[in-house]
């Protein structure tokens, strides 16, 4: 019962990082109709970028993300100018699959030229401190990592909701000819949709550095539980992301502290796997578009 | 148009007498390694295109299949002997049905998905099956990795057995493409990608073309992953599930070309021999990821139809041109050549070439 109950509290606190990173896949899928393959590798490259900081300039990953989220909403929106916006042919969706994954490979190999491929980990100054609440024990840096990543959604919630970029991106994500006809440029939309989807990721790339060693293959992980939890929570609905993160990351660390820690990466699949069987479109997911 | 009939056979079977007289001229070892690779990834690109290329289900699982294959192969002769060196070839057709079974049911549950969202589900299978193969010690002894007794061939021709093997994989699964192309499976196979609803509706049996392209695909794969066990003598989970070889195999058909017959054997010819020569002449250093990623983009942005398609095309052109010329009736196009039907466009070959 202890074992289940730490395993619950650790799964809550670790589903934040990982709603963040989903909101961003989920939200690029809603505006692009593209499943973005370089998510974990973004992710991880922000991870890097808030290493560099903290270690050549000791600036506390937490603090960087202002850095780390700017620097790679400008890399999001080069890419999807690159690469994304001159397809055109009529299998557009596949295609966009995989040039997204040679952009993960890409990203892969320059973060395993510049980086090396040794593991990572942001050491800060508050990497152990704990609390014990009632026997259960709590790491302050978890509990930062989670408060962070609530906070950041909340600043996409409001970047969506609140603004006119915001309003914009949705109108493209619910009928994007309709909000062609109201004014609504796509392609800028698009581009900078993208943007903001490596921007989350950064964001989450921070947090990821604080909990987790890495180094660049760690991209692979992130993708696959990334994709179970997206597809949980429905392609396209941000909503649907963070009910996901909170299934998966839970059910998963509970595997991790009742059964045993190699098994909780399966906890993933067999979620996805039932899914598939009973819901293929995801809990929030529509077999229309516009779920935001 | 009698001369045209016998074209694509003749040139087959100067394709593969060419291919089989190669080890005769004395090449040198590391030549013949790499041809033994270029050949296993032209066997599975074609096997790939059954599914990705005709059926329009782009699989990137089926480096898991690869694997499974690996592991079977690796598995059966952890307590048997080899004695002659042949065994393991004649454990082959076994080891494609073993996969091909696996196969079926994969392809039921991810197959209710398409296009984007397939790609995605058969992903999650590779990392699933790497996940396995890490985790199921008491079978794959985990990250230590399995090995198989060396076969006792001699030094001098210890690639051949291998080469030849997978010469006959290479006619087997381009013999399957050729029957596929001709016969109303291909047809069938065209009108799922083509529109799947619509297929159904007309009475085209859809599941069932799709279970056999894809089940025969994954077990042509796991073939070759057998090979490759055996030739390499030692596999560890991380090369024997790896995603780069789904995305090698997904690569060298789109270079290609999907859904022809020489696309997937000429992307595998261009690229393979030259990751080869790359990683040789790099030293296997993290450069070779970027040179693979920024070719592979590259071929995304500038040739998304493949080398086979935009040369059909232009050839056609061509006869249509001198016949239009000579005054000619002109002739209606072939009704089953791949390239020519729906994807054809040329606004879109004039965009991209």
């Amino acid at each position: 019962m202890h074992a289940l109950i730490q395993g619950i509290i650790l799964g809550v606190l670790t589903a934040g990082v990982y709603a963040l990173m989903a909101s961003g896949q989920t939200l690029i899928f809603g505006i692009m109709k593209v499943v973005n393959l370089a998510q974990g590798a973004m992710v991880i490259l922000g991870a890097y970028l808030s290493y560099q900081l903290f270690t050549s300039f000791g600036i506390d990953p937490l603090l960087a993300i202002p850095i780390t989220t700017v620097a790679m909403f400008i890399v999001g929106v080069a890419v999807q100018l690159l690469f994304l916006r001159p397809l055109k042919s009529e299998d557009r969706s596949e295609l966009s699959l995989l040039v997204t994954f040679a952009v993960a490979l890409l990203l892969e190999g320059i973060m395993s030229v510049t980086w090396k491929t040794s593991v990572r980990s942001i050491n800060t100054g508050y990497a152990n401190s704990s609390w014990t609440v009632f026997g259960y024990q709590i790491t302050l840096v978890r509990l930062w990592a989670f408060l962070l990543s609530i906070a950041a959604l909340l600043v996409l919630y409001l970047l969506l909701n609140r603004t006119r970029f915001g309003r914009a991106i949705r109108a493209t994500v619910q009928n994007p000819e309709s909000a062609r006809l109201l004014g609504v440029e796509s392609s800028r939309v698009s581009a900078l949709g993208f943007g903001l989807g490596a921007a989350t990721a950064a964001a989450a790339g921070s947090v990821y550095g604080l909990l987790y060693p890495f180094n660049s293959g760690s991209h692979y992980d992130l993708i696959s539980r990334l994709l179970s939890i997206v597809l949980l929570g429905g392609l396209g609905s941000i909503g649907g992301a963070v009910v996901g993160a909170l299934i998966v990351s839970t059910s998963s660390a509970v595997v991790a502290s009742t059964i045993s820690p190699s098994w909780s990466e399966m906890t993933f699949f067999v979620i996805l796997l039932l899914v598939l069987l009973i819901r293929p479109q995801g809990l929030f997911g529509t077999t229309a578009r516009g779920a935001i | 148009m009698r001369s045209l009939r016998y074209a694509g056979p003749l040139r087959g079977v100067v394709f593969f007498a060419l291919l089989a007289s190669l080890p005769s001229f004395n090449l040198a070892h590391w030549v013949l390694n790499i041809l033994v690779f270029t050949l296993m990834y032209a066997v599975m690109s074609s096997s790939w295109n059954l599914v990705g290329g005709f059926a329009g289900y782009p699989s990137l699982g089926h480096a898991a299949f690869f694997g499974i294959g690996a592991y079977t192969m690796a598995l059966w002769f952890q307590h048997r002997a080899i004695h002659s060196g042949y065994e393991p070839f004649l454990l082959l057709p076994l080891v494609g049905l073993l996969a091909a079974a696996i196969g079926l049911p994969v392809a039921v549950i991810a197959m209710r998905t398409r296009s984007d969202v397939f790609a995605i589900v058969t992903i999650t299978l590779l990392f699933v099956t790497q996940t396995l193969a890490f985790n199921l010690r008491g079978l794959t002894k985990g990250a230590q990795g399995l090995s198989i007794a060396a076969p006792p061939f001699s030094a001098r021709t210890f690639e051949r057995p291998f080469y030849y093997t997978l010469i006959v994989l290479l006619a087997l699964a381009m013999g399957i493409t050729f029957g596929a192309m001709r016969s109303k499976l291909g047809l069938s196979l065209a009108a799922v990608r083509a529109d799947e609803d619509k297929a159904r509706g007309i009475g085209v049996r859809v599941l069932g073309v799709k279970l056999l392209s894809f089940s025969v695909s994954v077990g042509l794969t796991a073939m070759v992953g057998g090979i490759w066990a055996y030739y390499e003598g030692f596999i560890y989970p991380q090369f024997a599930v790896d995603p780069l070889v789904t995305i090698a195999i997904v690569l060298m058909t789109f270079l290609g070309g999907r859904a022809t017959l020489w696309g997937p054997v000429l992307g595998a010819f261009i690229l393979e021999t030259g990751q080869q020569t790359l990683a040789y002449s790099l030293g296997g250093s993290q450069f070779y990821l970027i040179a693979y990623a920024m070719v592979f983009l590259l071929v995304m942005l500038l040739m998304p139809r493949g080398i086979v398609p935009s040369i059909q095309d232009r050839l056609r052109q061509r006869r249509r041109r001198t016949e239009v010329d000579a005054g000619a009736p002109r002739p209606s196009p072939p009704t089953m050549t791949r390239s020519s039907d729906t994807r054809t466009s040329v606004p879109a070959l004039k965009g991209h070439a």
